[in-house]
């Protein structure tokens, strides 16, 4: 009973999530639903409480990584980017691809999956119907890395902060051993996707012109010394929270200084509009509904299934739940649900997210529930391109975790997880 | 005569110098944007749980990026086209059902081959081009963008 009680506040609020009825913020399902799972007994209020405290410092964090996109993207570092992978590929298609995967690649990793997917691939897809060049396969790199290239930094994605309290590794050695299984998810998409778009890539180079796009270096220094930051206040003991926010309060307070009174005022509003504190207060919601999930029969049964040694095998078989799961409600609940169950053993924890982030490039929307679903709704009666997307989620997906995984058993084998 | 011609990234430039052949047609150029691409873009952010931004200014800046680029072929074409008049189109959808839809008042439609020009065979035709060939009202001209491949490059017939 209290199964299927949980299990429906979970779908109810995944539900709300996928359909946004009126464009209400998601936490509008998801707070109620929260509520409920309290007042029901199905979380007593102390483990919601607690919970939310274990989270509460990773959303903090995840707030400002927003920010500090947000405010990179105000100051054209995405726009300049753009322009310059354009004139440095010179219509070349595959020239072009491969800067897309060096710049997807680091922009994910340096400023988290939202910033590639709600920023950069704007960007390139104009960079590439500019240059006179077809826009698949560099559009669909960069779609792809967003997910992928997610593995390497905590702050690449929010799974990986949900994940990190949680195991007792430092933010160094959690890069230390996802560097191996993030070159290698790399390699293995550029590889299918070269395969895969090689009637694309074989034409001949475009001959459009970029508008040309002003540097802008100040933006640029601040982001590369908040992630020299990240390394440097590590042995200090400072928690690299504060040094993301220091860097997006350096970039606030750089810009309002050259804006008139009135463009303050709109740009004090975009910004906290971009902090998205609904998202923020979701994410709390969320996490109280999934543990109601998690202390059930239902969170008990794929407690089961999952392995409990971080040998190659059960890390293969954790990152293959995990990417089902993500498939099935979403990585974050994937990850919520999955991470205290494998936490003993870290290397564990680290193949499930390997799983919840390549997981998600089976779909453009992120999960098969969310593709079916909204499809159900006729929240778009065709979608895009879905068919092609899968396709060609088919074939990264299964790669990637392999090759992601074998990658990490190395790296674990290699340096260890204490 | 009225000629349609399907410009696409790529190839057009070889589709404008077929023109030349008909120095009295009434010349349409026509450029698909393909909605598929910009719409799986706009879409994107649905996929981050949580973050529902109303994109309404996101989308419409991809959809002003797209247009802005189409437009910019379009005068590169007219450019290179010289001193010949001609009617220029931008169509938004499925490049193919737009192309063939197209066709419905014109007599000749000029396309290239957008698939593998290194052999001859049916690999260097695309699927929207296959489409289109297969499915267009009116006349079609199929042009190599590159010279053609020699027939050396036919497998030879199966040994029976």
């Amino acid at each position: 009973m209290t199964t299927a009680v949980s299990l429906l506040l979970l779908a109810a609020t995944l539900g709300f999530a996928i359909a946004r009825p009126r464009d209400l913020p998601e936490v509008v399902a998801a707070a109620p639903a929260a509520a409920l799972c309290v007042a029901l007994g199905l979380v007593p209020l102390r483990a919601a409480g607690h919970e939310i405290a274990v989270l509460g410092p990773t959303i903090g964090f995840l707030a400002a990584i927003l920010l500090l996109a947000h405010l990179a993207d105000v100051e054209g570092v995405f726009a300049y980017a753009g322009s310059l992978a354009g004139r440095a590929s010179q219509g070349d298609p595959r020239r072009l691809l491969q800067i897309v995967f060096l710049l997807a690649s680091v922009c994910t990793a340096a400023l988290s999956l939202d910033a590639t997917v709600v920023l950069l691939t704007p960007v390139i897809l104009a960079t590439t119907t500019a240059a006179h060049i077809r826009p698949r396969p560099a559009v669909y790199a960069c779609t792809h890395l967003a997910n992928s290239a997610s593995l390497l930094l905590p702050v690449s994605n929010l799974t990986n902060l949900l994940a990190l309290p949680r195991i007792g590794l430092s933010f160094w050695r959690f890069t230390g051993l996802m560097a191996l299984p993030w070159l290698a998810v790399i390699l293995t998409e550029y590889a299918i996707l070269r395969l895969f778009f090689a009637r694309d890539l074989r034409n001949r180079p475009g001959t459009g012109t970029q508008p040309p796009q002003p540097a802008p270096v100040a933006a640029l220094a601040v982001i590369v010394l908040t992630l020299a930051g990240f390394g440097a206040a590590a042995p200090l003991g400072v928690a690299p929270a504060w040094i993301a926010a220091g860097g997006a309060a350096i970039l606030f307070g750089v810009r309002l200084t050259r804006l008139s009174r009135g463009e303050a005022r709109r740009f004090v509003r975009t910004t906290v509009q971009a902090l998205n504190a609904p998202f923020l207060a979701f994410v709390a919601c969320l996490g109280v509904v999934v543990l109601a999930v998690r202390d059930s029969a239902a969170g008990r049964a794929i407690a089961t299934l999952l392995p409990h040694r971080a040998s190659l095998l059960g890390l293969l078989i954790a990152a293959g739940i995990a990417a089902v799961l993500a498939n099935l409600v979403n990585n974050l609940p994937a990850t919520l649900m999955m991470v205290p169950v494998v936490g003993h053993a870290p290397g564990l924890v680290l193949a499930t997210l390997i799983g919840v982030n390549v997981g998600p490039n089976l779909t453009y929307v992120g999960s098969l529930a969310t593709l079916l679903w909204r499809r159900i709704l006729h929240v778009r009666d065709h979608p895009p391109d879905a068919a092609q997307f899968l396709r060609l989620g088919a074939l990264t997906v299964p790669a990637c975790l392999i090759t992601g995984t074998i990658a990490l058993w190395l790296a674990i084998t290699i340096f260890g997880t204490v | 005569m009225r000629i349609l011609t399907w410009l696409m990234d790529g190839t057009w430039e070889a589709c404008v110098d077929a023109l030349g052949d008909y120095p009295d047609a009434d010349i349409t150029l026509m450029y698909v944007i393909d909605e598929r691409v910009t719409g799986t873009v706009r879409d994107l952010p649905a996929g981050l749980l949580g973050r529902g931004t109303s994109g309404g200014s996101r989308a419409a800046a991809i959809d002003d990026a797209a247009r802005a680029a189409a437009t910019g072929l379009l005068d590169a074409a007219r450019a290179r086209l010289g001193d010949r008049p001609a009617r220029t189109i931008v169509r938004t959808g499925r490049p193919e059902r737009e192309a063939v839809a197209a066709c419905a008042d014109a007599d000749l439609l000029i396309l290239a081959r957008d698939g593998d020009s290194s052999r001859l065979g049916p690999h260097s035709i695309g699927h929207h081009t296959r489409f289109v060939v297969d499915h267009a009202p009116c006349s079609v001209l199929l042009i190599w963008p590159d010279r053609a491949p020699g027939l050396g490059t036919i497998p030879p017939p199966p040994r029976h």
